[in-house]
């Protein structure tokens, strides 16, 4: 055989142990995605509310979860809030579940602007017609808004993505941890595997987030 | 007004889910935190051994090409937990959150290369070492340098943070240093003779010795040595004294000449012994 890097990608189990890398990486966005957007339609709509201690309540879990970056926010539900709280979790929980309350954050702001930029007349049509507060949201305002907050949430669903390489940082192993297993295990063999290993990462991470973006990108031309 | 009801009910509804949330989060494992999650008998009553161990640093701790965990420490992790009779799972750590993976209840002993010093047993509690390392100089065959003083006036290569730093700033002063920030770098510039000789960690330089069979590590130790030990948490002396004992045993019906011989001798250079590594009291 040829001494060549492609090598290091195929030897043994490397490339299946990869895509199971990916495979954690992928299921750990969605499920974070699902729980987020659901929480985050909620406080959203509250953010519309009347009631201001409720709405500045909101606004400093937005700013917390926007300000804090996610690296502090992933050693704090992994190393400090178990040790004060003493609530243990596997790490892929844990990720889960401070991913999902960040989404539930940025989402929270992406549902209020969406709300408020529905015209005025729709939810006077709608109070018109004798719907209660539940049926103008659900038949009105949120189809509507619906269509506004797509492009925005793809957005956040591609970052969503790519902050899992953070993931290492609490023993996760996703695909970023194992592609550094396998380039420090071919050090001396393959000096070259670094290469290959972060550009395999690289094609893995554009095969998910590419069709995201396509995906946004043509939302957007629609609405005008 | 409707409305208002809405939003009351929706506000309600936000934070019970929020709470179910961290409720479920709660319930995972919620033993009152007095205990010791991570003495003999709870370790034995759960039936597994967690041990922090790294995923990237061969042959200490690595992961080979069939995704199998591998390695002197993971090796010791197993045989600990085989004396314990429990399974092992390990976590893999770094460097960095090795203190806090024990501090957080994540693993119940680290086995991840990790040294003994005055500034770390503030922190947490170390058992017996199981390894040593010091300081190690390596030079080209054809101009070996064997003792430090050969080394008077001279041109060292070192990477900046190392312990070999540390040590040529403080005790040798009349040596000069040439510093770099990556071991490829520090290697590269021996390649191109940039300094006489190199110096790092010796466990390390016997591995690149292997490979690079044109140099020799001519002096093995300098300065003071120091130990490679098991750490757990701070206090924990159930365990602490457990492992203190299996450690003798194994020392005695020679578990450690063994592991040397199967994880570290095929990536070091022949000129290495398990003397250099092992600790034999």
């Amino acid at each position: 055989m040829v001494h060549l890097g492609t090598n290091i990608l195929f030897a043994g189990n490397n490339f299946v142990r990869l895509l199971e890398g990916l495979w954690t990486t992928v299921w750990i966005a969605i499920c974070a995605l699902i729980i987020g957007l659901i929480l985050g339609t909620g406080l959203g709509i509250l953010r519309t509310s009347k009631n201001r201690p409720v709405r500045i309540l909101l606004r400093l879990y937005l700013e917390f979860f926007r300000i804090v970056p996610s690296v502090v926010l992933l050693f704090l539900f992994y190393y400090i809030l178990p040790r004060q709280l003493n609530l243990n979790l596997p790490a892929e929980q844990m990720a889960v579940l401070a991913f999902a309350l960040w989404v539930a954050a940025e989402f929270s702001d992406i549902v209020r602007g969406a709300l408020i930029s529905v015209p005025q007349h729709q939810k006077e049509s709608g109070l018109a017609l004798g719907l209660n507060g539940w049926q103008l949201f659900r038949y009105v305002l949120l189809p509507q808004a619906l269509v506004l907050e797509l492009p925005a949430t793809i957005n956040l669903a591609t970052r969503v993505v790519k902050t899992t390489s953070l993931l290492m940082l609490i023993s996760v192993m996703d695909v970023i941890n194992i592609g550094q297993q396998i380039i420090e295990a071919n050090r001396q063999t393959y000096p070259n595997g670094i290469f290959w290993i972060y550009g395999i990462i690289f094609l893995f991470y554009f095969i998910v987030d590419y069709p995201l973006s396509l995906w946004a990108r043509r939302l957007a031309a629609k609405q005008h | 007004m409707r409305k208002k009801v809405f939003f009351r009910k929706l506000f309600l509804g936000v934070v019970a889910s929020l709470g179910l949330i961290f409720l479920l989060a709660g319930c995972g494992n919620s033993s009152s935190s007095s205990n010791n999650q991570s003495s003999v008998s709870a370790i034995k009553k759960r039936g597994v051994l967690r041990v922090a161990v790294f995923g990237d640093l061969k042959p200490y701790g690595w992961v080979n090409q069939d995704g199998k965990r591998v390695g002197y420490d993971v090796t010791l992790a197993r045989q600990l937990a085989k004396d314990l009779n429990v399974k092992v799972k390990f976590t893999q750590v770094n460097a960095n959150n090795r203190v806090d993976a024990l501090n957080s209840n994540k693993v119940d002993l680290v086995l991840a290369n990790f040294t003994v010093t005055s500034d770390r047993k503030k922190v947490v509690d170390f058992a017996e070492p199981y390894m040593k390392v010091s300081v190690g100089v390596v030079s080209p065959k054809e101009s070996r340098i064997s003792d430090v003083a050969q080394l008077k006036g001279k041109t060292v290569i070192v990477s900046k943070g190392t312990t070999a730093e540390t040590y040529f700033t403080e005790k040798q002063k009349d040596v000069n240093l040439l510093k770099f920030d990556s071991k490829t770098q520090q290697f590269n510039a021996l390649k191109n003779k940039r300094g006489v000789a190199l110096a790092d960690d010796n466990s390390y330089l016997y591995a690149w010795v292997k490979n690079h069979p044109d140099y020799s590590v001519g002096i093995k130790t300098l300065g003071p040595s120091s130990a490679i030990a098991p750490a757990v948490k701070k206090g924990n002396s159930s365990l602490l004294n457990w492992t203190n004992k299996d450690i003798k045993k194994l020392r005695q019906n020679g578990f450690f000449e063994k592991a040397y011989n199967s994880d570290l001798k095929p990536y070091f250079s022949s000129e290495v012994n398990s003397a250099d590594i092992l600790i034999n009291k």
